[in-house]
């Protein structure tokens, strides 16, 4: 909407009515990650493999946004999540049961159990104490699922993940074709799913909590339901995106548990912009390519420059690189 | 009974005491708000005003005593409920959603009133109706204009109107305002008092306010606390008389300008 417009919705109270009402909508803008996600398959069918991780990590971003940016509850343990959702299709494949869709159904469950559980237990607190009981969960998770090596392999990773071909048909090739597709697919319905709920009153609501949470109490919203909740469904999008990554990396090792890979996800979502459904899109896909990058040119300090960017982003950029665009927009 | 119900008071603490170690910041505070009632609540800094507002809304629990809403005991119920049954309140320091517009403040108001602030599958754009009566109300309260600014970017004055306009959207019978003009440039204050004077008649008002005009303008009644005790409550008339009141409050404001 060009500033005029906004003038002219200003003045009427059919068009302030219609442009508030009119957010929710889809615009042209949104299909570019997707056109974008199909090309690149056509334009570097050698980066298939890389590329299906970017997809599935998008989503794992994109449900920490969820919790941080738009609940405003700040986490350094998301792992958590990500990582039950991995063990989760991963054991099922191990043991006998490959079947990729409800291989992530059933991590979506366990994620969600998971971080409603903890959820009823921490959300009880906020600022930094929540911020140690995140880490504390996830880091708990991480000591379990080393013990438990005969279970999930302990420190040598979860080995032998045998995954079905996707509704019996498409068998995952080497080349990564059939992996890029279903993590887009997956992706694009864990999109759906976040999009609405961000548009919803509840997500609003969720909004609120995160500006003024005080006078979200005073209006009577219930706050500690709604803060579960989310975190449960952000739990369960996590999950599904470490399912997603054990079934097409058919391994599992520690560090889907680890404080680093919660960690990489809050660089991530900063680098992209924080609270902006998006931020995910832009900031995973530039964040591994970089990665995928530097780690050949310069595997030692790759690290340097990941945390000159940060910098940058927060000194010049604090709403992330769509922040930037929405300054230049407007 | 119905002469009974009729006098029940919209709202009402009966022997309310809160203490803070060895301060007591309410001490057997008696106090009933009536229907429709224009009320103040004054006293000097650090009387337990703001205290006392937080025990009526539920942030602080009382150490004693019972506060009724519309005749029932809201003494143990949490903030939320005490919403739900009518009771909003405005803040001394604006409690606004910085980055939002203002009808979206509105917005959650009225749909956390109307219980759907919870859904899921209906996108906030498509709940007209509220919208629509979200407009109506910043219409009613002359910042229509505002309506997709964040507020942010109001001035201050504006700003206090959409704290009033947050809790008018919940619908109150009763409603504590708690400093209305607290920070509003002395040119603006007649923009809140305005406001304030066309409040529905039916709504219970409570104003807390260091504003000696804003008060004298507004209310009817009167209650002066000081200490955490209510020192003495009548019209304006005998307020400004008392020479209690003048040795504690007024004296007190015209030592210190």
């Amino acid at each position: 909407m060009t500033v005029k417009d906004l003038d002219r919705a200003r003045s009427d109270r059919n068009g302030a009515i219609e442009a508030f009402a009119r957010r929710h909508r889809f615009r042209p803008l949104e299909a570019v990650p997707w056109v974008a996600a199909l090309a690149a398959a056509f334009v570097f069918p050698g980066y298939l493999p890389l590329g299906a991780q970017i997809l599935a990590t998008i989503l794992f971003v994109m449900s920490a946004d969820l919790v941080v940016g738009y609940a405003g509850i700040v986490t350094l343990g998301h792992a958590a999540f990500f990582g039950t959702g991995a063990y989760t299709a991963g054991i099922l494949a191990a043991h006998g049961w490959g079947e990729p869709l409800s291989g992530l159904v059933a991590a979506a469950a366990v994620s969600a159990l998971i971080g409603f559980l903890s959820g009823l237990v921490i959300l009880r607190t906020t600022g930094l104490a929540l911020l140690m009981q995140t880490l504390v969960v996830a880091a708990m998770l991480l000591e379990t699922a080393n013990k438990a090596s005969s279970i999930t392999g302990g420190d040598d990773g979860l080995q032998g993940v045998d995954v079905w071909p996707i509704f019996g048909v498409f068998h995952f090739d080497m080349f990564g074709r059939v992996a890029y597709g279903y993590c887009l697919g997956v992706l694009l319905v864990g999109w759906l799913v976040t999009r609405q709920i961000v548009h919803s009153p509840f997500g609003r609501s969720l909004t609120g909590m995160r500006e003024n949470v005080r006078r979200m109490h005073a209006i009577g919203a219930p706050v500690f339901r709604r803060r579960l909740v989310v975190y449960t469904i952000s739990a369960a999008l996590a999950g599904v995106s470490g399912g997603l990554i054990a079934q097409t990396t058919q391994f599992v090792g520690l560090t889907s548990l680890s404080l680093e890979r919660s960690g990489n996800a809050l660089i991530m979502l900063t680098i992209g912009g924080v609270g902006r459904l998006y931020g995910a899109f832009i900031g995973v896909p530039l964040y591994m390519i970089a990665q995928d990058q530097f780690a050949e040119i310069e595997p030692v300090y790759w690290y340097f420059w990941i945390g000159l960017l940060m910098v940058a982003v927060v000194m010049f950029a604090r709403g992330g690189i769509i922040g930037l665009v929405e300054r230049f927009r407007r | 009974m119905s002469d009974l119900a009729l006098e029940t008071p919209a709202f009402e603490t009966i022997g309310l005491c809160l203490s803070f170690g060895a301060l007591a910041v309410a001490s057997d505070i008696d106090f009933r708000l009536e229907r429709g009632a224009r009320h103040a609540l004054i006293g000097p800094n650090g009387a337990g005003k703001t205290s006392f507002v937080n025990l009526a809304t539920g942030v602080l629990s009382p150490s004693a005593g019972t506060i009724r809403l519309g005749g029932a005991d809201i003494t143990r119920l949490p903030q939320a409920a005490r919403v739900k049954r009518g009771l909003a309140r405005t803040f001394q320091i604006n409690a606004l959603f910085r980055r939002l517009d203002v009808l979206e403040h509105v917005t959650l108001a009225i749909a956390e009133r109307d219980g759907v602030a919870g859904g899921l599958w209906r996108a906030a754009g498509r709940h007209r109706r509220i919208i629509d009566e979200a407009y109506t109300l910043l219409e009613t309260l002359g910042i229509e204009e505002d309506a997709l600014r964040p507020v942010s970017a109001l001035a201050y004055g504006q700003q206090r109107l959409v704290e009033i306009a947050v809790a008018l959207g919940l619908s109150p019978k009763v409603l504590l305002l708690d400093e209305p003009a607290a920070g509003v440039p002395s040119g603006e204050t007649g923009l809140i008092i305005g406001v304030v004077e066309r409040l529905p008649p039916d709504i219970a008002v409570l104003i807390i306010e260091h504003d000696m005009d804003l008060v004298f303008r507004l209310a009817k009644t009167i209650t002066v606390l000081v200490q955490g005790r209510i020192l003495v409550e009548g019209p304006p008339a005998q307020i400004a008389a008392d020479e209690r009141v003048r040795e504690v409050y007024l004296g007190d404001r015209v030592r210190q300008p």
